[in-house]
């Protein structure tokens, strides 16, 4: 198991050498290819148009392969930040926790404190879901008027960073017409949160940002 | 292995509760509680735009860049943000060059570096469809291109791109079809 996962860290790092560049993919030193290391966030009204939908996706870049063998980390909180008086100071967070085999949220509701540390609102909890399993269907959740997955699917991300670094490091002039997916064929594993708009602001425009943070 | 001990787990309770109820001493059956959700949580990653922190944030900043809040980003990184725009499109060091939004370097950094999502609760989500822009982010977004047109492309970049081979990268959707309802994304491969 411990070799199994230090192989992959290993694939993870020998791919992060080719594609440097991503969304947020493995871009920074001390979360490359951890399980604190979110790859993308991604905010948009639901088929619901009362409601909003947040994604936040952690643990890019996993093989078909590799992707049975990648989990949530039970000691890695994922928070949704949500700025409602455009301050860009969160007003209101969603937390997302893994215990045993489900996730868990709490909120939205406003944070114990804001900023770089945080404690869980256990207070607000709103519900859970049983996090799928790697060629499982999507489980999900409803409860208090949210909706919850967690578990891994498709990146929906797409970029030819290939070529883009290969253009940085002065080895191409242009794109490539058709371009390469470079994130074709890869998954990550998400967290989809499906949200009221009348608990997050309502009317208007918020500013939004995903936070991983670890158990001290 | 994980499932292994979460049984090794559950029996060891089980165990005990049995053992308990031999001494015939009910009152001190300890009632399982829920999860233990204590403890402080550290910042160690954050995001927002997409690939903001990876094109702007230089390498030697970017373990700072995530762990410093948003309302902090742009006085202390705007200027890098500044200097790797106009490193990468030096056009935007011309005075008065804009970028198709009518943003100069100064202007298009200081929005960049202060890394939030906005997003509009009144109607259409997209990072920029053609009519409104950052007003949230939907998962076919081509975020790239937009990014590429607005560093790249120089004022006309939307329709007479300033530098055409640089302003899309030619992909244009994901690899497979999203889901019109929840969960959304679309089943891994």
């Amino acid at each position: 198991m411990k070799k199994t996962k230090f192989l992959i860290t290993a694939a993870i790092i020998g791919i992060s050498s080719i594609v440097a560049i991503a969304a947020d993919h493995i871009d920074a030193p001390a979360v490359t290819g951890g399980t604190n290391d979110i790859t993308d966030f991604y905010a948009f009204q639901g088929q619901n148009t009362s409601n909003l939908v947040l994604v936040a996706n952690v643990q890019g870049l996993l093989s078909p392969g590799s992707t049975a063998n990648a989990s949530f980390d039970e000691n890695t909180l994922i928070e949704f930040n949500i700025d409602t008086n455009n301050d860009n100071i969160e007003d209101l967070v969603i937390q997302a926790v893994p215990r045993d085999g489900k996730m868990y949220f709490f909120g939205p509701a406003a944070p114990s404190q804001t900023g770089l540390n945080s404690t869980i609102l256990t207070d607000d909890a709103v519900g859970s879901v049983d996090i799928t399993n790697y060629g499982q269907n999507a489980i999900t959740a409803t409860e208090n008027g949210m909706q919850f997955f967690a578990g891994p699917r498709d990146d929906p991300f797409f970029f030819d960073s290939g070529q883009y670094n290969a253009i940085i490091d002065g080895m191409a002039t242009s794109f490539n017409n058709p371009g390469n997916d470079s994130f074709a064929g890869t998954n990550v594993l998400s967290i989809v949160v499906e949200v009221p708009k009348s608990l997050v602001g309502g009317l208007g425009t918020i500013n939004t940002w995903i936070e991983s943070k670890r158990k001290q | 292995m994980k499932f292994n001990r979460i049984k090794l787990f559950a029996f060891a309770i089980t165990t005990s509760l049995m053992a308990f109820n031999c001494s015939n001493d009910d009152d001190n059956i300890t009632v399982p509680t829920g999860p233990d959700f204590t403890g402080t949580f550290i910042q160690e990653d954050q995001m927002a735009r997409p690939a903001v922190g990876t094109v702007f944030v230089s390498t030697g900043n970017k373990d700072a860049f995530n762990v410093t809040t948003p309302s902090q980003q742009s006085s202390a990184f705007q200027m890098m943000f500044q200097n790797n725009l106009e490193a990468l499109s030096p056009a935007y060091s011309n005075p008065g060059d804009a970028n198709a939004l009518g943003l100069t370097s100064s202007q298009f950094s200081g929005l960049l570096a202060t890394d939030v999502l906005n997003v509009s609760l009144d109607g259409t989500t997209t990072f920029f469809d053609g009519t409104n822009v950052l007003t949230g982010r939907a998962l076919a977004d081509d975020v790239i291109t937009v990014e590429l047109i607005l560093i790249f492309g120089g004022e006309t970049g939307l329709t007479n791109s300033e530098n055409p081979g640089l302003s899309d990268d030619n992909v244009n959707t994901n690899d497979k079809a999203f889901l019109s309802s929840f969960p959304y994304l679309a089943t891994p491969w």
